[in-house]
């Protein structure tokens, strides 16, 4: 990699260390606009197979504990909250307060990933993950019941893996800001990766709702 | 293989040495070098698939290769020509060395992200050609379900993880590409005095960011049902095969616009240059960029008329496809207005360039009947479809890139090529090219089906013509290969503005210092003005 002195400093190919923040940041957003995308093929497939099987659908959703999304959705709105209290102390330049919020957003971030194996666990254990032994209690209509839990693994699994990235990434920042890099005129990594956090809570905000909720009136 | 003439000063070819610098370099043109290599040995890769395809087609029977086999030729031309060849080519090598240039900036905005996804690409195609090596794929680029999922036999997995690899290289370029255009331009660049490869490359870049995500899922699901039959696209399981070919094209249409927009911007550089004119309606034309970019994303469903997608959605789609012909009408139109009262200059590249306009307009003017929902049925799935869009990625995206590669020559190698010989082998690509693929237009409408090894017999005559063509073609690909590696040595010494063009990269030396300028360009004339190229010339003289 590059001497240290580099990529604190101004790259060679910017003018301005503003530029250089600016440019950053713009590729950030561009990252996250191609993220929208991908993932939309997913929302796509979802909303088409929700129209054709609303009631299997419902059925199928309502066996996910609302209880634990709930709790987890809340532990990952936390971590956004500690990852925006870390931009803070970065702008400000206290390298304690950044230390202790990188280190308080990973834990919760990896709070968030326990509660969803031990999710993912239990459909297991109630043959609810689709293959030769699923099985839903109250429907004929196996086939678009399993089509409901391969969604629900491949955009949750999807969303866990962008989790486990972000996780890298803090752990990225965390050694950097461990060894004083971060200034308040040179924290653009942080708030970049703050960007990107923030993009992966927004994808389960919409998940959650998409997945938990749909029928909950149903109860 | 520099002599010592053009290293007498210091130029990013001998800023450093050693293979370490060039596969760790961050420097844009020698990433773009980089891909021209490894583009260049896809492409004839790829011919290599052409080639047998045919051959086995020049008899009816199929006594060359079996069916099997041949579905796989097929299948590997097509992969490792768009997705390792035409997407790459005009953006990550012309697009890669010039676009930092022609606005003024010292590199891309990102040069580690563009050094990764040259990586990428590399890395895609060793599994792409790992799943050759090991027996094939016989899907057809398009790897259509169910047959690719539930049916097939062959390496659609390595292929599909080749794709989806090489996918990402196509996104970093993107937006870096996006990123530099809006942020990295030297001081007076205007947005509406950037040159219109500028132009058409930030539109491709759109696309390239907005709809490559599309396909990664597409393939992450395609990978997920065939081994874990996840049952998305399973009709035993209430999921939908169309769905897959929803997905395909909303990234794969407008990939047609990714390999053929750059294009269109080489072209628009190569008539205002050769007729010393500015390009005609300048605003019209960048704008037609973008304008085919959106449409570009509106039209996919027309590779589903037979589909069985319903006839409104096909009614709708065949409409919108339509008004795709407006931007790209605008855009020859306007160069054919440029040459006007021009003082036109024939040398190679605008024989390319003519190239692109004749037969873009015939793979154009195809399109419409294609895109009509009746005319469709009869000639889907034929070689109608496959000499139409030959017709725009070989006549068009291919004859642009050659263009190009022999206009931005002298700039990169800082050789002139041979004149002559690059003359001959434009005229040869020409003809080979037509005799190739102008028959398979009769063929398909008398109903000849694509991906057929053996045929009637009374289809040989044009069948024949078509290989005869191939072979033309083939020598007319090979001769740059051998006069572009001579000039390196032999060619004349290019002065840094040969064609007395406008653009930023031609007033810098030619090969050009390791950042480009000696000193930040700053830009006060419009592009194309020539008559200020001339003044300053003056001043300079005298």
């Amino acid at each position: 990699m590059d001497s240290h002195a580099e990529t604190a400093e101004l790259r060679e190919q910017f003018e301005t260390p503003a530029q250089q923040k600016e440019i950053s940041t713009l590729g950030m957003w561009i990252f996250l606009v191609t993220e929208i995308m991908f993932f939309g093929g997913l929302f796509l497939a979802y909303a088409i197979y929700r129209r054709e099987f609303a009631s299997v659908f419902a059925l199928a959703s309502n066996t996910l504990d609302v209880v634990i999304g709930a709790v987890n959705t809340a532990v990952l709105l936390c971590s956004s909250f500690t990852m925006v209290l870390a931009v803070r102390a970065a702008q400000i330049g206290s390298r304690k307060a950044l230390i202790v919020f990188l280190i308080l957003t990973i834990l919760l971030g990896g709070v968030f990933l326990g509660v969803k194996a031990y999710e993912w666990n239990q459909k297991f254990e109630e043959h609810h993950v689709p293959g030769p032994t699923f099985h839903l209690e109250g429907t004929t209509q196996q086939g678009p019941a399993q089509l409901f839990f391969s969604l629900y693994f491949t955009m949750t699994g999807l969303h866990a893996l962008h989790m486990v990235v972000g996780e890298g990434l803090m752990l990225f920042l965390l050694w950097h800001a461990y060894r004083g890099k971060y200034t308040p005129s040179y924290y653009t990594p942080v708030d970049v990766g703050g960007l990107y956090w923030h993009f992966v809570d927004i994808v389960w905000i919409f998940l959650f709702p998409l997945l938990y909720l749909i029928a909950r009136h149903q109860h | 293989m520099i002599t010592e003439a053009v290293q007498e000063r210091e130029h990013y070819l001998n800023a450093s040495y050693g293979i370490k610098s060039w596969l760790l370099t961050k420097d844009h043109k020698r990433i773009a070098l980089l891909y021209l290599h490894t583009i260049t040995f896809f492409f004839f890769l790829g011919g290599i698939f052409a080639t047998l395809i045919r051959l086995e087609l020049l008899t009816p029977k199929g006594d060359l290769v079996s069916a099997d086999t041949y579905s796989k030729l097929f299948t590997l031309h097509g992969v490792i020509m768009i997705f390792f060849f035409l997407i790459p080519s005009i953006p990550a090598t012309l697009g890669n060395f010039f676009l930092p240039m022609m606005i003024g900036a010292k590199d891309l905005a990102f040069p580690r992200i563009n050094l990764l996804s040259w990586y990428l690409l590399v890395i895609g195609g060793c599994f792409a050609m790992y799943a050759m090596l090991a027996g094939g794929v016989d899907t057809g680029w398009t790897f259509y379900v169910p047959y690719s999922t539930n049916y097939s036999n062959t390496y659609v997995i390595a292929t599909g993880l080749g794709i989806f690899i090489a996918g990402f290289s196509s996104i970093l370029t993107g937006l870096n590409f996006i990123v530099t255009v809006h942020r990295m331009r030297a001081p007076g660049m205007t947005w509406f005095r950037l040159p219109l490869f500028v132009w058409s490359n930030y539109a491709t870049a759109l696309i390239q960011v907005l709809g490559t995500p599309v396909i990664a899922i597409t393939l992450v699901l395609l990978i997920g049902e065939r081994t874990l039959h996840i049952g998305i696209f399973d009709p035993a399981r209430g999921g939908d095969p169309v769905l897959f070919q929803h997905l395909f094209w909303f990234y794969s249409h407008p990939a047609v616009y990714i390999m053929v927009l750059p294009a269109m911007g080489v072209i628009s550089e190569l008539v205002s240059v050769f007729s010393k004119k500015p390009v005609f309606g300048y605003k019209v034309v960048a704008f037609s960029s973008v304008a085919i970019a959106v449409l570009g994303f509106l039209v996919w469903g027309h590779h589903l008329f037979v589909s069985g997608q319903s006839v409104y959605a096909g009614l709708v789609f065949s409409f919108l496809s339509y008004f795709v012909a407006i931007p790209s009408a605008i855009k020859v139109f306007n160069w054919t207005a440029t040459l006007h009262k021009g003082s036109i200059s024939y040398a190679t590249p605008m024989l390319y360039a003519f190239g692109f306009i004749g037969l873009f307009t015939v793979g154009g003017l195809t399109g419409l009947f294609v895109a009509c929902l009746g005319v469709d049925v009869h000639v889907h799935d034929t070689y109608f479809v496959i000499a139409h869009f030959h017709y725009i990625m070989v006549g068009g995206t291919l004859m642009a890139y050659l263009g190009g590669l022999h206009y931005w020559w002298p700039k990169m190698s800082g050789r002139m090529y041979p004149e002559g010989w690059a003359k001959l082998s434009a005229l040869v690509i020409y003809l080979g090219f037509n005799l190739t693929f102008f028959p398979q237009f009769i063929l398909g409408y008398l109903g000849m089906p694509r991906r057929y090894w053996t045929y009637p017999d009374e289809f040989q005559v044009l069948h024949v013509m078509s290989t005869a063509g191939a072979s033309v073609l083939a020598v007319g690909y090979l001769m740059p290969l051998i006069y572009f590696m001579w000039s390196l040595r032999y060619g004349p010494i290019a002065g840094p503005n040969p064609w007395g063009a406008t653009g930023l990269e031609w007033q810098t030396a030619s090969p050009p210092p390791a950042h480009n300028f000696d000193e930040t360009p700053i830009v006060t004339t419009e592009a194309y003005d020539y008559a200020a190229l001339a003044a300053r010339e003056e001043v300079k003289v005298g």
